[in-house]
């Protein structure tokens, strides 16, 4: 092990390098999977004909497939089948995004579930419409509810950006790996390290979460 | 689609599948038992024991399990063992996933009332013979569906094998891959094969969630 060889300030920054890409995923797959998931979760927890059964086989399938099968087919062969060649990049958002939005469109038709009928009714007999009891009504108590399994899918979505690295996407344990590539002796000392970064984004997004938490109740 | 890739090489796709099988199972009684001990010593009456634990959890719980993976494949060598890809993956995946099972077990622990410990202690039980005979047979019921929900998890998180030749599905995919060229059936191939293990499996946990939200 050589700890003074692989934290050379070069390193350091090839590493940060590799970070900032990472985070920028995650960043970008949670804001879109949110707004996808959202989506498919409203529309099966509203039992809307036809697209509420399709989208449930969509999200049931998504759900029991590992994520590394669908980044290499995302990368493989969706551009055989459909002739779009995107970047590594795109790619790796675009797996990420299927694989999370259907686990967020779970969370949300639970949220939405576990909000009593007798509200809805309520309601709706007060005279407001369903969008606006959704809106009103639905929303923000579920929402609540929903706080605690969103954050821990945050988590698991920037400790799965780390799976792209099959598809060379420049994140942090591909530039680690490539580090490693120069001698055998920097393995430990460096994925020990990329293990803290990870760690300290992770654990501080999970201590937000229960201030916030702890806050409000 | 013509998925007789399948057919012409069923002997590979056997091979992987009864490895994923393989280590998604014995990953799993692993990070069982490791996740007892470790749910055990969270809430032992001694503090340093408590503080080792919660960190165990929290540090694993928050790095990416290709992360650990890398580290004893990759890193193994560095301290004279050479780990092949399958005995990496196993720890791999038993590491990170007993940090789960430690914080399912804890919640199911805790969950069993506090006079019974009393109750058990204040009979002369030792704390290691309460927790054994007393407090884990009723935490373990309530344990069940989460735990199913982690063997779920296992089945497809043992795909990483593939990335460091462990010998499992995705690996064996690869090479099929590899050979006929045939990217979009192989993988679809694949993909029905980790379907067959995950479908009923997750349909299964489902019903045990429903049955014991009833009572």
């Amino acid at each position: 092990m050589d700890f003074a060889g692989a934290y050379t300030s070069d390193h350091l920054i090839y590493l940060l390098k590799g970070f900032l890409v990472t985070l920028e995923m995650a960043a970008i797959a949670i804001v879109l999977s949110f707004v996808i998931g959202s989506l498919i979760g409203v529309i099966r927890y509203s039992k809307i004909p036809v697209l509420s059964q399709l989208m449930g086989v969509w999200v049931e399938l998504i759900r029991n497939l590992p994520l590394l099968l669908i980044i290499f087919f995302v990368y493989f062969a969706v551009p055989e089948i459909t002739g779009w060649n995107m970047s590594i990049l795109t790619s790796a958002i675009i797996s990420l995004t299927i694989f999370e939005s259907a686990m967020i469109a779970e969370i949300i038709r639970g949220g939405l579930n576990s909000i009593d009928k007798g509200q809805i009714e309520a309601s709706r007999s007060s005279g407001l419409s369903y969008v606006q009891t959704l809106w009103h009504i639905v929303f923000p108590q579920a929402l609540r509810r929903m706080v605690p399994p969103m954050v821990s899918q945050f988590i698991s979505l920037l400790k799965d950006t780390s799976l792209t690295v099959i598809i060379a996407a420049p994140e942090l344990v591909h530039n680690a790996q490539i580090i490693n590539g120069a001698s055998q002796q920097y393995v430990i000392p460096i994925f020990l390290l990329v293990a803290l970064m990870y760690f300290t984004v992770n654990y501080c997004i999970a201590l937000f979460a229960q201030r916030f938490e702890l806050k409000r109740t | 689609m013509d998925l007789s890739v399948i057919v012409e090489h069923w002997d590979r796709y056997i091979e992987g599948f009864g490895n994923t099988v393989l280590v998604s199972l014995l990953s799993l009684v692993l990070s069982f038992l490791l996740g007892s001990l470790i749910a055990v010593l969270r809430i032992s009456p001694i503090k340093i024991l408590r503080i080792v634990s919660a960190a165990y959890v929290e540090f694993v719980k928050n790095i990416p399990l290709l992360l650990i993976i890398f580290f004893f494949y990759y890193g193994s060598s560095e301290l004279g063992l050479s780990l092949d890809g399958f005995t990496a993956g196993t720890i791999g995946l038993t590491i990170y996933t007993s940090a789960f099972i430690a914080e399912a077990i804890r919640a199911g622990i805790l969950a069993v009332p506090k006079g019974q410990t009393e109750a058990a202690r204040s009979s002369g039980l030792t704390y290691g013979q309460t927790m054994i005979h007393i407090v884990l047979p009723q935490a373990i019921k309530i344990v069940v569906p989460p735990l199913g929900n982690q063997f779920l998890n296992l089945i497809k998180n043992s795909s990483i094998l593939g990335v460091i030749a462990g010998m499992d599905l995705m690996y064996f995919g690869d090479l099929i891959n590899s050979d006929t060229l045939d990217t979009v059936n192989v993988y679809i191939g694949v993909a029905l094969f980790y379907l067959v293990l995950t479908v009923p499996l997750s349909f299964g946990v489902r019903y045990l969630e429903i049955r014991m939200a009833r009572t």
